[in-house]
């Protein structure tokens, strides 16, 4: 019996590290990778949050090409995955098609709807920020011209680019907006010259704020904005700090929030089927006011940013949602 | 085909790019050995991955597809003395021909939708290269540019109608309804079923016959038709071509229009036989890596299907590879791809001269 003491120590301290193994989780980014500073790299944040807190460190795979995205998701299942989000409206039909093959496993997919009793689907109301960000660009504007920069010409985008047209006109009718999206390839997401470029093309026109929704893109848009001692607005993460001073806000789309979640309540047992809508009223998205951009943002732009959020979370104001044809 | 060193045929097909291909591995084994890997696990999952199971080789030989029709596009042009980069826009819209066939007569018989559908593959993928093709023959703009350029203007296209007109209506990702039924590729496993094997389930589906059959087309076309013949010369000295009779702008639309023809034939193999509706971006680079397979085959179909069998084999062992070792991101995996374009295309010349040497050597 003494010579098992140890043994049976040894088998208690390993004890709850098996049970964490127990748990595998499973993560699959887009194209964009998972170090694209946008919206891929919040999944992964999200993912090094819960590795953080649990010691429970989430398999990754990067798709390169389509035929990969069922292939992978399938191979996870097959292994033994406990839950497995799929980062990207792109991964939507893949999900379809193999959450149907493996019932048991659990499948989170972020920012497109596939109705099936294992599957969360999470969507963010991207226009609402926006709309919050139209209004800040025509508040802080002196010349009643503000521009926006998108990435590829997609739904999602032309979503950004509606609700922040909603939000300048909602603070002043009159005002001009400038759209340009980079390209229609998903080399438009990488292309920091070419938006720095369509940046400076709109403050020749008189634009004096620029938002950008266009990933690693509007890392340019943001260097030109500060480059002329203009203001920009960033996007999907928090970028204030890449120009302060310069950076009148971010809209915020926490997709590291819902990929954390989604692991967590997995984990726990209390993952939940369905869709879920994260709009201004669940934190899911929203603009952000930190000490970076505190000098930028005045009181009364504050209060009155304050304000449309609740009357946007009360239904006071409706938002449009671009609507695919 | 070089200066110095001249290798018996079996050297040069056989043993030069395997001498080559084994360089390439050794140094990505070096680079996996840096950030931390064993690389000889490093290989076995890679090689496991691409042929250790039914499913891994289905998807190894539904890669190599691609690869086959995007390769013998490079390599009909090539022989013409035409550099095709625009394999990738051909094949882009050729799947768009695919596609919109396989939307609109999706309720009919297999049979019909088919043929149908590689037609269309094949005429809109030749109508794209038509543009560069006359451009180059009657003005003489250069056929890279023009088709690099038509290739942002197929991306640019196929976005377009995507995102306002085919997109399937209340869904934010920028891809077409389903086909119908009759528009489906028989996947291999379910023809490999009704022969009373059982084969894997994966995308390898029956395009790959259609893939050999353009190998043997291609082949029979190049080396026995009067056509072959003039397309040859043309490629070879355009000056002789024009002394002999032929008209070299002729002939450069021609290739042109089959080098478009058979690239557009990997929408058979990607829309109709593994994602059954259209979506950005489907063939993935296929039509650039096209190039490096007909160089590393030495534009010819035997060496483009052997070439294309390896690229396959690392588009699928490289994904496990990533799959299974959390060191290995994509971007190794793409490392590991290039070390060996570079070695087996652009430095193939490296082990000519000391192989020669060598095997003087041994037979003196």
């Amino acid at each position: 019996m003494k010579r098992l003491l140890p043994l049976l120590a040894l088998m208690a301290a390993l004890a709850p590290s098996v049970r964490a193994a127990d748990f595998s989780p499973a993560i699959i980014y887009d194209f964009g990778g998972k170090f694209d500073r946008s919206f891929n790299q919040s999944a992964s944040e999200g993912v090094q949050r819960f590795k953080k807190e649990t010691g429970i460190a989430a398999r990754e795979f990067e798709i390169q090409n389509a035929s990969q995205r069922e292939q992978i998701m399938r191979q996870f299942a097959r292994r033994g995955a406990s839950i497995i989000v799929a980062v990207g409206f792109t991964q939507a039909s893949a999900v379809e098609t193999v959450a149907k093959e493996y019932p048991d496993v659990k499948f989170t997919l972020v920012d497109a709807v596939v109705d099936l009793p294992n599957v969360e689907s999470i969507v963010f109301r991207e226009q609402e920020s926006s709309f919050l960000c139209g209004m800040a660009a025509a508040l802080a504007s002196k010349t009643g011209k503000v521009g926006f920069v998108g990435g590829m010409d997609i739904p999602l985008i032309r979503k950004f680019a509606l609700g922040y047209r909603a939000g300048v006109a909602y603070v002043n009718p009159k005002d001009e907006v400038f759209e340009n999206m980079t390209g229609t390839t998903p080399a438009a997401w990488t292309n920091p010259s070419e938006g720095a470029e369509l940046a400076k093309s709109q403050f020749g026109r008189g634009a004096d704020v620029v938002f950008h929704a266009a990933g690693a893109t509007g890392v340019g848009v943001m260097q030109a904005a500060a480059d002329a001692g203009l203001l920009s607005i960033g996007c999907d993460s928090n970028q204030d700090y890449l120009h302060p001073g310069s950076v009148l806000t971010s809209a915020l789309k926490r997709v590291d929030v819902a990929v954390y979640t989604a692991f967590s309540e997995a984990r726990k047992g209390t993952w939940r089927p369905g869709v879920k809508v994260l709009g201004l009223a669940e934190e899911g998205v929203g603009v952000s006011i930190d000490e970076f951009n505190r000098k930028l943002v005045s009181p009364d732009m504050e209060a009155r940013l304050n304000q449309a959020r609740a009357d946007i979370i009360s239904g006071k104001i409706t938002v449009p949602e671009y609507k695919s044809p | 085909m070089s200066a110095g060193g001249r290798l018996p045929r079996w050297a040069e097909y056989g043993l030069l790019p395997l001498v080559n291909l084994a360089a390439a591995l050794l140094l990505s084994g070096i680079v996996v050995r840096l950030i931390g890997e064993s690389p000889w696990a490093a290989l076995k999952l890679m090689v496991a991955g691409a042929f250790g199971s039914q499913d891994s080789i289905g998807y190894t030989l539904f890669y190599a597809t691609d690869f086959v029709f995007t390769g013998l596009a490079v390599a009909v042009a090539f022989h013409a003395g035409l550099f095709n980069i625009g394999g990738e826009g051909q094949a882009y819209i050729g799947g768009l021909g695919v596609g919109l066939v396989g939307l609109a007569m999706g309720a009919w018989s297999a049979w019909v939708v088919i043929p149908a559908m590689i037609a269309a593959g094949c005429v809109f993928g030749a109508a794209w290269a038509f543009v560069p093709a006359w451009l180059q023959a009657r003005r003489g703009s250069h056929i890279v540019i023009t088709t690099i350029m038509f290739n942002f203007i197929a991306s640019a296209l196929m976005t377009y109608l995507l995102v306002n007109v085919l997109i399937r209506p209340g869904q934010q990702s920028p891809e077409s309804r389903e086909f119908g039924p009759g528009a489906v590729m028989p996947a291999m496993t379910d023809v490999l079923g009704r022969m009373g094997i059982k084969f894997a389930s994966s995308p390898f589906n029956l395009a790959s016959a259609l893939a050999l059959a353009a190998c043997l087309l291609v082949w029979l076309f190049l080396w026995r038709t009067r056509w072959g013949y003039a397309l040859r010369v043309v490629g070879q000295n355009p000056q002789a071509a024009v002394y002999a009779g032929i008209s070299p702008e002729r002939t450069t639309i021609v290739a042109m229009l089959l080098s478009g023809a058979l690239a557009g034939c990997l929408g058979v193999n990607e829309l109709a036989g593994s994602q059954h509706r259209i979506l950005l971006d489907f063939p993935g680079g296929a039509g650039i890596v096209g190039i490096a397979v007909a160089l590393m085959g030495r534009n010819h179909p035997l060496g483009i299907l052997a070439s294309s069998l390896l690229f396959g084999a690392l588009y699928q062992g490289g994904s496990q590879l990533s799959f299974d070792m959390p060191h290995v991101n994509r971007d190794m995996v793409i490392l590991i791809q290039g070390l060996v374009i570079l070695f087996c295309g652009a430095m193939e010349n490296l082990f000519r001269r000391p192989l020669a040497a060598l095997l003087g050597a041994a037979s003196r």
